[in-house]
């Protein structure tokens, strides 16, 4: 079977020392960074890439990989300990793990909930494998019409994903597209609205955004109401569920992985939308709904598996189209093309062995997730103990040092302070930055690819409805903005956001 | 009947984004438009310009209609602070090395903090700084001065 020896080459690439090697190194620091409250994926990544810049791309790849799975089980472990979620999709795995760390039952939330994420994505790497080769082979038949077309149902699908007013979501992302066109146009040469600045030649880097949006602007933030945050670390005592527990917890991480595999490959937050959705599933058909938000184990199992299914999942419209669905998947990309490959159909059939060496590596992730985080989970805990007030001034030396290696140049670190400042700003107004960074790095993509299809139709903008699988994402992307705009979905979208706050 | 703003985030974004779209149009007008058979460089920027300015617009509007809670208070404190540790650490890094640069954002930084205790602040510069030499300078090689050019010249 052709699937076999695929994943076969996968294994050989990514089971070798070396990248046995950098892919625990990643999910070790991954999770270090992750645990850190108010440091999400996205930052820990953005924070840790320029360590990756010296490696080949391969294991660089693996160890980025790794750092993702790490930093996303980070999140979980604050979000259950101190009820601090590190980014959206655990929110939902705060209501009832902490709950049920308030219970003593803190190392049974733990280990559920790296049980069902090492479920989950062995599952979904293998929908991945499955998935992607047609996937790619439709997408090798695409034009820069089409391609034109899925971003735009991209970026609509992320305005109706995003948290908050939808108006404001749809103004950041054409802010994302514009911040994305600063620096040279490729086609005519002209630096476009670079003050002079010979940095910015090369346009704004991506890293420095997400670093600033996310790391810096996050600081800010918690730096507003400090005194009030009591931490209580709950003690990790007794790791194994029992054998109610595990009865409990077989039906909704099944259920969490279906949904979350389902929903990951949607573009615009696939992982938030699956945990909140699996937890929704559960409480709706258990037969005890009053126990949730007070510690019921499955709300637990079902989001954490959803989420863990969905962030893999989300890989395949990365893989397959070199198109983003997420900031995370955002920052992969960026990652890719620092290594010299442009991520698209084209990636799987020139370079399988960097392919397949992905897919078999985040198994391995996976796996090597629960491996380490088991037994490690004690000092995950103790780092939690750590005062914000000691933590944050060495997450601000790192990102700038982060962000000055990008390019050896200060000026990098002052574009940091800037995106810190803007981050914050929005996230005042509430203004969703993960739209705007979408925009960001479409927004280079979606010029060139209008550009090439009206030069190729003399100018006819009617290319875009012509081309039947072009027309058909251009449908579901007005479908999908005016069900938003349908009062009854309006309702719906409100309630959940409002749930999770 | 008096116009009051009764949605205030919608109000500032409305003219964050009416303020962003406007400098993007007057820079634009330095590029050539193009045609749409032959865009150029300032085609696709204009038209988001004119798209955000919309939006913009219509938030600025609905936040005289449609009521939101108020914005709570910034922390000026905070923002300042950090963003100019980001800024000493750029001036620094390769003025007065490593050392130096890192114990300035440390230390303007976690001043930001009201649980900042300058024996405190001073101990932590002092790791931060020799562990960022050690490990960025002397492990991965990240070209840092450790002291830089003020000493060396």
């Amino acid at each position: 079977m052709d699937i076999l020896s695929n994943l076969l080459l996968g294994f050989q690439t990514a089971g070798s020392f070396l990248s046995l090697g950098y892919c625990l190194i990643g999910v070790f620091l991954g999770t270090l960074i992750g645990v850190l409250p108010g440091l999400g994926p996205v930052a820990t990544i953005a924070m840790l890439l320029p360590a990756t810049f010296g490696l080949p791309p391969v294991s660089a790849l693996i160890m980025l990989s790794g750092i993702y799975y790490g930093a996303q089980y980070g999140g979980s472990t604050t979000a259950i300990l101190i009820n601090l979620p590190g980014e959206s999709s655990s929110v939902i795995t705060a209501l009832d793990g902490y709950a049920m760390a308030r219970n003593g039952r803190a190392g049974v939330a733990l280990a559920t909930a790296a049980i069902g994420s090492f479920f989950a994505g062995t599952v979904s790497t293998l929908l991945l494998a499955l998935a992607a080769p047609p996937l790619a082979q439709v997408a090798l038949k695409f034009g820069p019409p089409e391609y034109f077309s899925l971003m735009v149902l991209g970026l609509s699908a992320s305005v109706v994903l995003a948290h908050g007013s939808l108006l404001r979501a749809f103004g950041m992302i054409v802010f994302g597209l514009l911040l994305g066109v600063v620096g040279t146009d490729p086609n005519s040469a002209v630096q476009r609205f670079t003050f002079g600045i010979p940095e910015l030649a090369d346009g704004i880097g991506f890293v420095t955004v997400a670093m600033g949006m996310f790391g810096v602007g996050e600081i800010i933030r918690n730096l507003e109401n400090e005194s009030d945050r009591a931490v209580f670390v709950s003690k990790v005592t007794n790791l194994m569920p029992t054998r109610e527990d595990w009865r409990r917890i077989v039906g909704p991480i099944l259920r969490g992985t279906i949904l979350g595999s389902a929903l990951g490959i949607l573009p615009g937050g696939g992982a938030m939308l699956s945990s909140f959705a699996a937890y929704s599933v559960e409480k709706k058909i258990s037969r005890r709904p009053s126990e949730f938000g007070k510690g019921a184990i499955e709300g637990v199992a079902a989001p954490e598996s959803a989420n863990n299914a969905g962030a893999q999942t989300s890989f395949i419209p990365m893989l397959t189209l070199g198109i983003p669905s997420n900031p995370v998947m955002a920052l992969m990309i960026g990652a890719l093309i620092i290594h010299g490959i442009q991520p698209g159909p084209a990636v799987m059939s020139q370079q399988p062995a960097l392919f397949w060496g992905i897919i078999a590596s985040m198994w391995i992730g996976n796996f090597f997730l629960i491996l380490l985080n088991l037994p490690l989970v004690g000092m995950w805990a103790k780092m939690l103990t750590i005062p914000y007030h000691i933590l944050f001034p060495g997450i601000m030396v790192f990102c700038a040092i982060g962000v000055f290696s990008l390019n050896n140049t200060s000026f990098d670190v002052y574009l940091m302070a800037v995106f810190g400042l803007l981050g914050y700003v929005f996230a005042k107004l509430k203004c969703e930055p993960a739209p705007m960074l979408l925009g960001f790095i479409l927004g280079p993509m979606m010029e060139e690819n209008l550009r090439r299809s009206l030069t190729l139709s003399r100018g006819d903008p009617l290319v875009f409805v012509k081309s039947p699988i072009s027309l058909t994402m251009l449908i579901i992307a007005l479908l999908a903005l005016l069900m938003v705009l349908l009062p009854s979905f309006r309702k719906t979208r409100e309630d959940a956001f409002v749930e999770e706050d | 009947m008096r116009l009051s703003i009764r949605n205030p985030a919608d109000f500032w974004s409305g003219l964050l984004f009416l303020a962003v779209a406007s400098v993007f149009l007057w820079i634009a007008r330095n590029y050539d438009f193009g045609t749409p058979l032959r865009m150029g460089p300032s085609f696709f920027p204009v038209v988001l310009s004119v798209v955000l300015a919309g939006i913009g617009l219509t938030t600025l509007l609905r936040s005289f209609a449609v009521d939101d809670a108020r914005l709570d208070g910034f922390a000026l404190k905070g923002l300042a602070l950090v963003t100019l540790g980001s800024i000493l650490f750029g001036v620094l890094i390769e003025r007065a090395g490593i050392i130096i640069a890192v114990s300035a954002i440390t230390l303007v930084s976690a001043y930001a903090s009201v649980k900042f205790a300058w024996k405190q602040g001073l101990i932590m510069a002092a790791l931060l700084s020799a562990f960022c030499a050690l490990v960025f300078v002397y492990g991965l090689g990240v070209p840092m001065p450790i002291l830089g050019s003020w000493f060396t010249d």
